[in-house]
């Protein structure tokens, strides 16, 4: 039991991590599972008890290549949830900015009210948006959805951006700018790229938020419009089983995403900036 | 750098999105369409259509049947013209077709044979002699049964059984230990899931929906008896969680050997007795659906027909594309490409006397001998204001329906008796027909 | 005399300096502001103007041509409807509970993976990847494949270790439900603490843990004050997103059995939409909407202040 300082430090980091990845490893299993059941038939999928083991096959894949174009509905997604995401974050930036920095009485206020508006429930105005969309010519079309996700997204990007901005003390902006940086310089040099973990999570959560929205997406498109969640949707619940297929389609479409997970967690870095100010 | 280079392209891209589309010379058909099997072949085999077309691009919005329902709906409510073509129900046909919502389908050619198409189907789609869509298929209900089980136990099913006989069946055929359940049946919550079910047992227990006067008919003894048996059914004799067991999950519960009987759609022959999907292919046995004090609305009548709302831009390319996807040289086509006993089920007669089919389809029989025996204009013992055997015609009837579903969904769980969800439902359902002014003051 | 004066002048153009300054800061935050405010504001009034229109007019899609003037009829009807008690209440009991999970274990485990350790980056990527799939597929992932008695993935652990299979549906709807949309919503939350987590001085920590700090001292004094705005941003985002559930319902349980899994936007939709009845539904959609404001006045009561602190 005579363990140093240096081994305790091991033992405890290495405990830690096991334990991470342990919990990692439960919340993770649905979706393990999900990818599991797209390699099995459709009998298989259902069998009792459920099968850890079986001959794999890509029956599943094949069929939604040939049922469907993938690509058609991805670059719909892609189009729609990143553009939707730029210039949401173009708005949400200096705002947030402002906010932060320069903030008034009426900041919580007018935080609080952009998030209000999202109390409404999609359900019950689906029919009054319809009707302004089928006015203005924007049923079906990514520029509609673009719109809508902008806009409903817009509160979130705001007050993440928000968050993470005012993390950054006030005196390393103030030191710049009696260095004589001007305001863009300060938030393009100082700023951003202190908070490079912060904005990423906000560009990630807006992505994933637009490229899962279902409600939106199936009501107010058909086919030119329809993204990957119009794909799902057609092999969810039909009359049969469908299972296996579900997960193989909803894998195929979550894997772009994973991707953009992936590299935005990357920007998770340590600050090490905040320790060279002190 | 790289980033931005691709930041900015990326939104250029984005805006290239706000450009109108070019306009093709050909025209774009938009189908909605439901995601069963029967359908999905549909879109596959259209690149045919579109052979012989080559003027017109087949678009698909496919979906699941209630996110279908509320979609077109939607659309042709307000006047959307999102759809060209629409898959509707006998549910909704005759209400659209009143509204005036469907164009007419006349001047249909000779050899499309319409008078081969079974009248209660046609009628069901039809607004004072006027029709507004053209069947895709069309199923009834009836009974399933594993003739393995019967022979071991000594069990005879006869040609249409009572439900108190079901009930006898269920009681011998349960063994919970291994895996067996004695009967399947819908549990899950919907007018169109356990609703369907429970109104064509509620009819054969001499139920109806409505009395004369619209006023519901939950507080008598003919319900009160129907659901009561039915709750009493599924507890003892049923498998776990059937209270969110639809459709599909009876037929991976059947496929995988775990049910001995289960009453659903007579599409469901085709399922089960497919060798790849099915270990119990080749055990099935098929009766009609249970009576009990009548025979009448035992086994309910529900068919997908295609429509073409007013709305839509390219009508005649629209009812061009119904016409051949209804047609006899579809079903040959399809026969042809994915074998015959995958043929649109329940429409024509024609189908019926092909001996061939009726050969590779053992449920034929039974779904034609159900098909004649449904008729939505005579379900219930006593009469009653509505046609529809498994529903009522009128547009308030999905939300209440799917809400007694709920309701009876509950007394199968046990967290509300049987007479308080009979009592909830009298009172819903009222409360909801006052308010659609059924009642004159 | 002279300097005194000067200094008396050097101050008072200072003054007017400091007071430009921030004027000029104020019109630069209203320009970077405005933005996003007037585009919300926009989209706020439309659709709230047209539920508030629609919601004193009996219009249902089915018959447009009858559209009367029907004032609080709608409202009335919604309220008195059976299922409003349970929806409320539901709606209550899953947002709370939720809450209460993806925030404790959304905290314990931003802390867990905040050290480095092999493969972080992956564990980090699991862990919030729950929030890629898309709601109505992880319902069914859960609800068939998972939770179901006869052939799910949780019956089958029962069995081997010889017990009864529960039948969530049946017996546990509604925390069926919540397992589902807690699962869903945890990576939110272990997100934001996470990348929260990234700003907390290390040197700071050290310094107390060699002074004798323990790591339990750390955590309560240290860290939670750290995060405790983007607990705050969690628990405001989440509520807000957690009272419209409704692909969670709608896939599962059809609101049943009973009214047990109905929330509000589940009434709204079966009340109202599901026979088109959009006035019943915009009545619906504003008592949402009321129900809502309350819940976050209670929030920002508990939560708010920590949004604009400057700790």
């Amino acid at each position: 039991m005579l363990l140093t300082l240096k081994q305790q430090r091991r033992l405890h980091t290495v405990a830690m991590g096991a334990l991470a990845w342990l919990v990692a490893l439960l919340i993770f299993f649905p979706i393990f599972w999900m990818i599991l059941t797209s390699f099995k038939t459709e009998i298989e999928a259902f069998a009792t008890p459920p099968s850890l083991f079986f001959t794999p096959t890509l029956e599943n894949y094949i069929t939604i290549n040939e049922r469907s174009d993938y690509f058609h509905f991805a670059w719909n997604s892609v189009v729609i949830s990143f553009t939707s995401t730029i210039i949401g974050m173009l708005i949400a930036v200096p705002a947030a900015y402002s906010m932060a920095f320069f903030e008034t009485k009426r900041t919580n206020f007018t935080l609080q009210w952009m998030l209000s508006t999202k109390m409404l429930p999609p359900v019950g105005v689906l029919v009054p948006i319809y009707l302004l969309f089928k006015d203005f010519h924007l049923l079906d079309s990514k520029t509609g959805l673009i719109i809508i996700y902008t806009l409903i997204n817009l509160p979130i990007m705001v007050w993440m951006a928000y968050t993470y901005f005012k993390e950054v003390p006030k005196d390393i902006l103030e030191a710049a700018r009696i260095d004589g940086a001007n305001m863009l310089q300060e938030i393009w040099r100082i700023l951003l790229p202190m908070t490079k973990g912060g904005l990423a999570s906000t560009v990630l959560l807006s992505l994933i938020l637009s490229w899962n929205e279902a409600f939106w997406s199936l009501n107010l498109t058909a086919y030119n419009a329809a993204p990957l969640t119009s794909l799902i949707a057609s092999y969810s619940s039909p009359e049969g089983l469908f299972w296996a297929k579900l997960s193989a389609v909803s894998t195929l479409a979550c894997a772009p995403i994973l991707i953009f997970g992936w590299i935005s967690q990357k920007q998770l870095v340590r600050g090490l900036s905040f320790g060279a100010v002190k | 750098m790289k980033s931005k280079l691709l930041i900015s392209s990326l939104v250029a891209l984005g805006f290239t999105s706000f450009l109108p589309n070019a306009y093709a010379a050909n025209t774009t058909l938009t189908i909605g369409t439901v995601n069963n099997g029967d359908m999905v072949r549909m879109q596959g085999l259209a690149s045919a259509f579109e052979e012989t077309h080559p003027n017109i691009d087949l678009e698909w919005v496919v979906l699941e049947e209630n996110v279908l329902r509320q979609r077109l709906t939607t659309d042709i409510a307000t006047k959307g013209g999102q759809f060209d073509v629409m898959t509707i129900g006998l549910y909704e046909a005759p209400i659209w077709g009143k509204k005036g919502w469907l164009t007419e389908i006349n001047n249909l050619p000779a050899d499309y044979d319409f008078d081969d198409i079974f009248p209660a189907v046609s009628e069901g789609l039809s607004v004072d002699g006027k029709l507004f869509a053209l069947p895709f298929y069309a199923e009834s209900s009836m009974t399933y049964y594993r003739k393995d089980l019967f022979k071991k136990y000594n069990l005879t099913m006869p040609n249409q059984p009572t439900w108190d006989q079901m009930m006898e069946f269920a009681k011998v055929l349960h063994k919970p230990a291994e895996n067996q359940f004695g009967i399947c049946l819908r549990g899950k919550a919907g007018w169109g899931e356990n609703m369907a079910l429970l109104t064509t047992i509620a009819n054969s227990f001499g139920a109806r929906w409505f009395d004369e006067n619209w006023k519901p008919e939950f507080d008598g003894k003919e319900w009160n008896n129907a659901v009561n048996f039915y709750v009493d059914l599924l507890n003892k004799y049923g498998p776990p969680g059937a209270s969110s067991n639809g459709f599909n999950e009876n037929l991976a519960l059947f496929n995988s050997a775990k049910c001995a009987m289960w009453v659903d759609a007579t599409v469901a022959g085709a399922f089960l007795t497919d060798e790849s999907q099915s270990k119990v292919a080749n055990e099935i046995g098929f009766a009609l659906a249970p009576s009990q004090v009548t025979t009448k609305g035992a086994g309910w009548l529900w068919s997908w027909a295609l429509a073409v709302p007013k709305t839509s831009d390219a009508k005649p390319e629209a009812l061009e594309f119904i016409t051949w996807a209804t047609s006899k040289g579809y079903s040959e086509l399809v026969a042809s490409t994915n074998g015959i006993a995958n043929m649109p089920p329940g429409v024509r007669a024609s189908t019926y006397a092909n001996k061939d089919y009726m050969m590779a389809a053992p449920f034929a029989a039974k779904t034609l001998e159900s098909m004649q025996n449904a008729d939505a204009n005579d379900a219930t013992l006593k009469p009653a204001p509505y046609t529809g055997v498994q529903f009522a015609a009128i547009p308030e009837f999905q939300a209440i329906a799917t809400k007694v579903g709920t309701l009876v969904s509950g007394a199968l769980v046990g967290s509300m008796t049987v007479e308080d969800a009979l009592k909830k439902s009298q009172k819903l359902t009222t409360r909801q027909m006052k308010r659609a002014r059924y009642y004159k003051k | 005399m002279d300097t005194l004066a000067s200094i008396d002048k050097a101050k008072e153009s200072d003054s007017t300096g400091v007071s430009n300054a921030a004027k000029k800061n104020a019109l630069i935050s209203f320009f970077m502001v405005s933005p996003s405010v007037i585009l919300l504001l926009v989209w706020m009034i439309i659709p709230l103007g047209m539920t508030i229109y629609f919601s004193m007019m009996n219009y249902n899609l089915l018959s447009p041509e009858d559209t009367w003037f029907v004032g609080w009829e709608n409202f009335e009807y919604f309220i008195t409807d059976d299922g409003f008690a349970s929806g409320v209440t539901n709606t209550l009991i899953l947002v709370g509970s939720v809450l209460l999970i993806t925030v404790v274990f959304g905290i314990l485990i931003s802390v867990l993976v905040n050290i480095p350790f092999w493969g972080q980056g992956i564990v980090r990527v699991m862990l919030i990847s729950p929030f890629f799939i898309m709601p109505t597929v992880n319902a069914l992932v859960w609800k068939n494949l998972l939770l179901h008695p006869v052939s799910g993935v949780f019956a089958a652990i029962s069995v081997f270790f010889g017990y009864e299979p529960i039948d969530w549906f049946s017996d546990y709807p509604l925390t069926a439900i919540v397992i589902i949309v807690s699962w869903q919503w945890l990576p939110f939350a272990v997100l934001l603490l996470m990348t929260a987590m990234q700003s907390l001085d290390q040197e700071q920590q050290e310094a107390a843990r060699l002074d004798g700090a323990s790591s339990l001292d750390v955590f309560r004094h240290l860290t939670l004050p750290h995060l405790s705005r983007a607990i705050a941003v969690v628990v405001m985002i989440e509520t807000i997103f957690l009272l419209s559930i409704f692909a969670e319902i709608f896939t599962t349980t059809g609101g049943g059995p009973g009214y047990e899994t109905t929330n509000l936007a589940y009434l709204i939709y079966s009340q109202a939409l599901l026979q088109y009845d959009v006035g019943m539904a915009s009545a619906g959609g504003l008592i949402a909407v009321i129900l809502a404001n309350i819940a976050a006045f209670f929030l920002v009561r508990i939560v708010g202040k920590n949004l604009t602190d400057n700790t």
